[in-house]
Order: structure tokens, then C-alpha cells, then sequence
């Protein structure tokens, strides 16, 4: 696409979680058209996956599902999900972009989303969605409020594409949307700005050999328990451990797994772990009221607004008890984990019989974040974090004019914080194109 | 090939059953265990101050005195192949310390000795398959946990023995020998080591610890590769008995012990009369002896 030399104003926002979801509608309600490109099926990004959400407690989908139906209709944001980006040419202004759509086998233009093919689909796998608890069908959406709320086949779980045989989702589909025969296709859009918001990952529970290299089912990570306590999860918002589905009496939860630990891990503090894990322990007391919560950590930062507050009101009316120590090994015994702690307030070893263990483990950025700096030809640190121009004054800005950051893919941040980085990122966007 | 081989001070007294079923053995397997000559204690602990050079220089000396016969060195006793193995690094990596020490000892040791455990001669030289096809009298139907203890692992930078939190070499060896390997959680849990001089308490509560896991696991024998820890988890089983009535004793072998059974050695040349615990009635109970 050849553009005629004017400064075009459109935008490109990289990633559809919520700091992607927020800086798409704030450039289509100053009246910008926006290109918003989701790697998954469906936007709405990690926020989708939690269950209820801190200090205020109030559930994640209900406050996101209002932005993300906002965001599919909205006339000025054209969703372009289960989507990458290949290449990046050009200056701002004039970006020009390829992205590849990938096969989705789903003709989306025909289906209309009546979820027929995802009741009657027979392979049944682990759901990434649900941190691998619950069991997803190879046609899936993320979720039934899924935007767009349009499936996609999985081929390395699909029958038909692993054994030659089944169709079963071609024969039920009432309007013949099934292409298995369909391949991935590039796009390319023209731009004059771009937002990269492609969010986070945690580093994975696998990493950690004292804690049994992720083969204990009833060990899990946080993203995990949010599944757990969520409405739409494996177990419908009961909280039950994924070996035997028996409510937890003794819950351990583990702050600054892999974060804190320039020797083996991650050196920095991933911001959010300190929270979450208050709040998880605060639901869990909610729902298993004679449970036992408790925490290991190594400090409390709670810097919010209202943060504190929400951290007290746990460790006083809730019960939750809070051990400052780290926890060396974790093993099974029997049905119980066994976990080895030091609480350095009395400089005693702790000894915890466990049935649930949840690591705050570590925020990553993704593994393809580097990557995708290198094609956009900004700066990413040793971590794969996208480098702002100027730490403290240019914080949503790159070394590149039109190529603006937006949440977690510049570092951890909680999604206060990165709904406000968002904000800004838009309204630098806005100023850019105010200019010209 | 012939490997230079340091015994320890233990090997000569209380662990002798350690030390002549590894030579047997190593015999029937097609390599021997040249003895260093005029060898000391290895110095029994790598200092925890790490100015201090004093501690080094036994091992230093050893190391020095092993690379005019040879380039590897090997030795049975895990907290002597910690001192050792540790000492070699550090010639390896800090020139600085290297040069004072050998200047003390009027040596010129530059760092470049293999040391390795028996047990890695095992697996690298032999290799358990072929130490598989060579068992005459397999261990089947025993359940062996294989206790580790902490020296042959830590600290798992310097050590790079095997995975940190989960090594496999000792399970390997015992499958090469036919055995059931129990898996328990204290396999790499420290057996209170010298605590049982000034806080015995606290050793005897480690090796009731970690004898109980065994057992809780189905083991019907732990199997040692150090005589520090079989000390503690073997000659110490009746103070355990006295301080938990519920404990039950069971076997402790050295590694050496099983596989001299399995090489088909006879009994009477294991040394069975050094372990605290009689492993005879078990062994003859599974038609080993």
C-alpha cells in the first residue's frame, strides 16, 4: 500500500488486553480510526482470566466485559484478532504494517457464533485458558462473552487434522463456516501510530526444581486460583484443588516466587504479587470459612491507593496469617504438601501441611516481546520489558516517533496503572496527530 | 583405565566395608583404584570463612601431589570429594588464591585435575547399561531409597553433580543393578553431619526424619554414599530407638555393598559386620546371599 505522503491518522494498538482494550477507545472516541491486532481469538487479554479484582473486590468480567463489547462495536476500532504482526516499514506517519491472520478454519464472515460446533467438538484437552485445569474442545472461543465471539480450531488438538477423521464440527455447522482447507493469510494496514500493549506472561511454575518442577497438581500459580474462583472456571467459582476436586482447608501462598532473586530468577519486583495474593487470600476466607490462609513473604508492598488498607483488613478481620520467610522445598506426602518455610520474625523453621500451594510467580514479558521490538525498531532491556524513551518523564514514549507503550509490556504494572499508562499512550497519539 | 584414588581417613577405620567393596568391584569391572601415595585427611570441611587459606591446604597438597602421578582423581567418601572437588575449583578460578597457597605448600598445582566421584566413573566410564549386562546376581524385587545426603550436591554451582533438586545418578546406578528405587522426599535432606557431636538431638531427629520417609515409602534399605551420613543414619539407629519408640531399624549399605552383591560377590567380603544394622536377614529373605 503506497501512501500519497500525508500523515496518516490512524493507529495501530498491538495486543487487546486491557491497556490495548483502553488505548483503542480512547483514540475511537477522539474520533481516530484504530486497527487493534489480538494474537488470541478474542480480545480482553489477562484480565479476562481473573476472578475478582483488588482493593475493591468487584468481579473482573463484569467490569471488562462493558469495555470489550464497547470495543467490538465500537465504528471507529476494527478488531483484527487471532493475529500477528510480521513486519513494520516506514516512519510515523506513514507505518506500514503486515500482519498474518492466522487459520482460523472458521469462515468468520459466515459464522454467527451460535456455538454448536464447541458443544459437539469430541476432543476434550487441558484449556490454556484455564491454566491447564479445566478441559477445552479443539473449536473453542475463550469465552462464552467472547469479542468477537467467533471460534477457532486448534490443529494440534483437532481429530480431523491429527487422525483424518471427525468433521463433526462441519457437519453440525448450520451455516457451512467450517474451511479446514483455509491457511493463513498476510495483511497489510497503513498507519500513522502504534501503541504496543502485548502484556505479560509468568514465568512458569516448571522453573522451579524446589518446588517440584510443576509435576504437583495441587501446587499452582496465581493465574491459576484466579481461574479457580472464577464464575466461568473449571470448577464454577468453587474453590476445589485440581488432584482430587476437595475443598482446601490449609492454603499456602507464596509471594515473590522467581521475583526478587537476581540469582537464580527474576532481580526485579513484579508489583502486583503482593496484592493478588491478599486478595486471594481474602476470597479463599470467603468461601471456605473454616480455612486457614497462609502467607510467606518477604516484604509487603502495598502502594496503592486504598492498598494498605485492604492488606490490614486481612491480616486482622480475615485471620489470614502472614509468615516473613521464603519456603525452600515443597513436596507430596501423602495427600498433603509439605511445605519447608522460615518465618524470620522468630527465626523458626515452618513446617506447613498443605493441601493448596499458589505461587506469585514472577511477571514476564512475552517471549515474543524482543522480537517484536526488534521489528519495530525500539528498545527492549535484558528481560524482554519494552524501554521507554525517558524513565521518569517520557514513560509512554519509545527512542522512535509513532511507536508509544502501553502496560505491562514496558514492566509489571496492575491494571490501575496500566489503564492509566494506556490513557496516556492515547493521548500521545492524539497530540501527534493534533500536530499534523 | 586406572583412576587415582583418594580413600579418607573414615575408609581406613570406620568405613573399611566402603573402601574394599569399591576396589573389589572396580576390579570386576575392568578398572582399578591406584591408592595416592602418602595421602592426608582431606581436610574434612571446606572453610566457611573464605579468607581463611589455612583449611586448604591438606586438599591442596593432595590435589598437587595426585597430578604428578596422574589426571583424574576419584575418590568414594562424599564429604572428601566436596573438600576436594571444591579446592580444585578454586585453583581453577581465582589465580590469586592458587599462587599463595602453592607458594605455601612450594608446589606449582595449576588446576588441572579431573576430580570425580565413584559414582560417575559408573555412569561415564562404564555406563549403567553395561553395568546392567555385567550384574550376575540382580538385586530384584529389593526397595532401595537412595540417600544423597547434601555433600555430593552442594553448593550445586561449584558441585555440578547432578540436578539440583532432583538427581538421578544414584536412581540410574541402583536400576542398572536391578533394584526397586523408592523415591522418598528426604532423599537430598542433610543428615545433621557433625550435630551429632555438640547437638546429637538434632541429628537424631534428621536420621529419624529421613528414615522414616524411606520407610514410609516402602523402602526395605537406604543405600549411603557417605560415611558421615551412615554414621548418623546408620550407627546412631539406636539412639533413634531410644528417643522415638516408634522407630524400626532398617539397613544402611553403602552403594559399594549392593553393587558387590550384584557383581556377585561373596557376603562374607562385604563387610557387612561394620554396619550397624545386620543386613543379612533382608538379604537372605530376598535370596541375595
Amino acid at each position: 500500500m503506497k501512501g500519497n505522503g500525508a500523515f496518516v491518522k490512524r493507529a495501530m494498538v498491538i495486543g487487546g488486553g486491557i491497556a490495548g482494550i483502553s488505548a483503542s477507545l480512547d483514540l475511537g472516541n477522539a474520533g481516530y480510526d484504530v486497527v487493534l491486532v489480538e494474537k488470541l481469538p478474542s480480545i480482553g487479554g489477562r484480565m479476562l482470566q481473573l476472578s475478582e479484582t483488588f482493593p475493591t473486590l468487584d468481579c473482573a468480567q463484569c467490569t471488562l466485559t462493558p469495555k470489550t463489547v464497547e470495543t467490538g462495536q465500537h465504528p471507529r476500532i476494527k478488531l483484527v484478532t487471532y493475529s500477528e504482526v510480521e513486519g513494520i516499514e516506514g516512519k510515523a506517519g506513514d507505518f506500514s504494517v503486515s500482519i498474518r491472520r492466522k487459520a482460523a478454519y472458521v469462515d468468520w464472515e459466515r459464522c454467527t457464533g451460535c456455538g454448536l460446533c464447541q458443544q459437539k467438538c469430541p476432543s476434550k484437552n487441558p484449556s490454556e485458558f484455564d491454566r491447564g485445569m479445566g478441559l477445552g474442545k479443539a473449536i473453542y472461543t475463550l469465552s462464552p462473552q467472547a469479542v468477537p465471539n467467533k471460534p477457532v480450531i486448534d490443529p494440534s488438538h483437532c481429530r480431523y487434522f491429527k487422525e483424518g477423521k471427525c468433521r463433526v464440527c462441519e457437519k453440525i455447522c448450520p451455516v457451512k463456516a467450517i474451511d479446514y482447507e483455509q491457511k493463513d493469510r498476510l495483511v497489510e494496514e497503513r498507519v500513522g501510530a502504534i501503541v504496543v500493549a502485548v502484556g505479560f506472561d509468568l514465568i512458569p511454575k516448571e522453573s522451579f526444581g524446589e518446588y517440584g518442577y510443576g509435576e504437583l497438581p495441587d501446587l499452582i500459580d496465581g493465574l491459576a486460583f484466579e481461574r479457580l474462583n472464577s464464575a466461568s472456571g473449571p470448577t464454577t467459582g468453587e474453590i476445589r484443588r485440581p488432584s482430587d476436586g476437595k475443598v482446601p482447608k490449609e492454603v499456602v501462598f507464596i509471594q515473590c516466587t522467581g521475583s526478587r532473586d537476581p540469582e537464580r530468577y527474576m532481580p526485579y519486583c513484579s508489583r502486583v504479587c503482593c496484592m493478588y495474593t491478599a486478595k486471594h487470600a481474602r476470597l479463599y476466607k470467603h468461601k471456605v470459612h473454616d480455612g486457614q490462609a497462609y502467607i510467606f513473604y518477604m516484604d509487603i508492598r502495598s502502594t496503592g491507593k486504598g492498598y494498605e488498607e485492604f492488606i490490614q483488613q486481612g491480616m486482622e478481620e480475615e485471620g489470614i496469617l502472614y509468615l516473613r520467610g521464603r519456603v525452600s522445598r515443597i513436596f507430596r506426602d501423602g495427600e498433603k504438601l509439605i511445605v519447608w518455610g522460615a518465618d524470620t520474625l522468630t527465626g523458626r523453621k515452618v513446617e506447613v501441611s498443605a493441601d493448596l500451594v499458589v505461587l506469585a510467580t514472577a511477571m514476564t514479558p512475552r517471549k515474543e516481546a524482543k522480537e517484536l521490538a526488534k521489528k519495530l525498531g525500539i528498545e527492549a532491556d535484558d528481560h524482554g520489558f519494552l524501554t521507554e524513551a525517558e524513565r521518569k518523564l517520557r514513560p509512554v514514549e519509545t527512542k522512535v516517533e509513532g511507536i508509544y507503550l502501553a502496560g505491562c509490556a514496558q514492566g509489571p504494572k496492575d491494571i490501575a496503572d496500566s489503564v492509566a499508562h494506556a490513557n496516556a499512550a492515547a493521548s500521545k497519539v492524539q497530540a501527534l496527530f493534533a500536530k499534523h | 583405565m586406572d583412576y587415582l584414588y583418594f580413600p579418607g581417613c573414615t575408609l581406613y577405620t570406620k568405613a573399611k566395608n566402603f573402601d574394599q567393596t569399591a576396589r573389589n568391584c572396580s576390579l570386576l569391572l575392568g578398572f582399578e583404584l591406584k591408592e595416592l601415595p602418602n595421602w592426608t585427611c582431606c581436610g574434612a570441611t571446606f572453610p566457611l570463612a573464605t579468607d581463611n587459606l589455612m583449611a586448604l591446604l591438606p586438599p591442596a597438597r593432595i590435589l598437587a601431589s595426585a597430578r604428578e602421578q596422574g589426571t583424574v582423581l576419584t575418590t568414594l567418601c562424599a564429604v572428601c570429594f566436596n573438600v576436594i572437588k571444591r579446592t580444585n575449583r578454586l585453583f581453577q578460578e581465582d589465580g590469586e588464591k592458587r599462587d599463595k597457597i602453592n607458594n605455601f605448600i612450594e608446589k606449582n598445582y595449576q588446576g588441572d585435575l579431573r576430580v570425580v566421584h565413584y559414582l560417575e566413573i559408573l555412569k561415564q566410564e562404564v555406563g549403567f547399561p553395561q553395568l546392567k549386562e555385567r550384574v550376575k546376581r540382580p538385586l530384584t524385587g529389593l526397595r532401595a531409597a537412595p540417600y544423597y545426603g547434601c555433600m555430593l550436591l552442594r553448593p550445586f554451582e561449584e558441585m555440578e553433580f547432578d540436578d539440583k533438586e532432583r538427581p538421578t545418578i544414584f536412581e540410574g546406578f541402583l536400576e542398572a543393578l536391578g533394584a526397586k528405587v523408592v523415591e522418598f522426599p528426604y532423599k537430598i535432606e542433610c543428615c545433621g553431619s557433625f550435630q551429632s557431636v555438640g547437638s546429637p538431638d538434632v541429628a537424631t531427629e534428621c536420621a529419624y526424619k529421613i528414615l522414616g520417609s524411606a520407610m514410609k515409602n516402602g523402602a526395605e534399605v537406604v543405600v549411603s554414599t557417605c560415611p558421615m551420613c551412615t554414621f548418623n543414619i546408620d550407627h546412631k539407629q539406636s539412639d533413634i530407638k531410644q528417643k522415638y519408640l516408634d522407630f524400626k531399624t532398617i539397613p544402611v549399605l553403602y552403594f559399594t555393598q549392593l553393587l558387590g552383591i550384584a557383581m556377585g560377590l561373596d557376603h562374607r567380603t562385604l563387610g557387612f559386620e561394620q554396619n550397624f544394622v545386620d543386613p543379612l536377614p533382608l538379604l537372605k529373605g530376598k535370596g541375595l546371599v
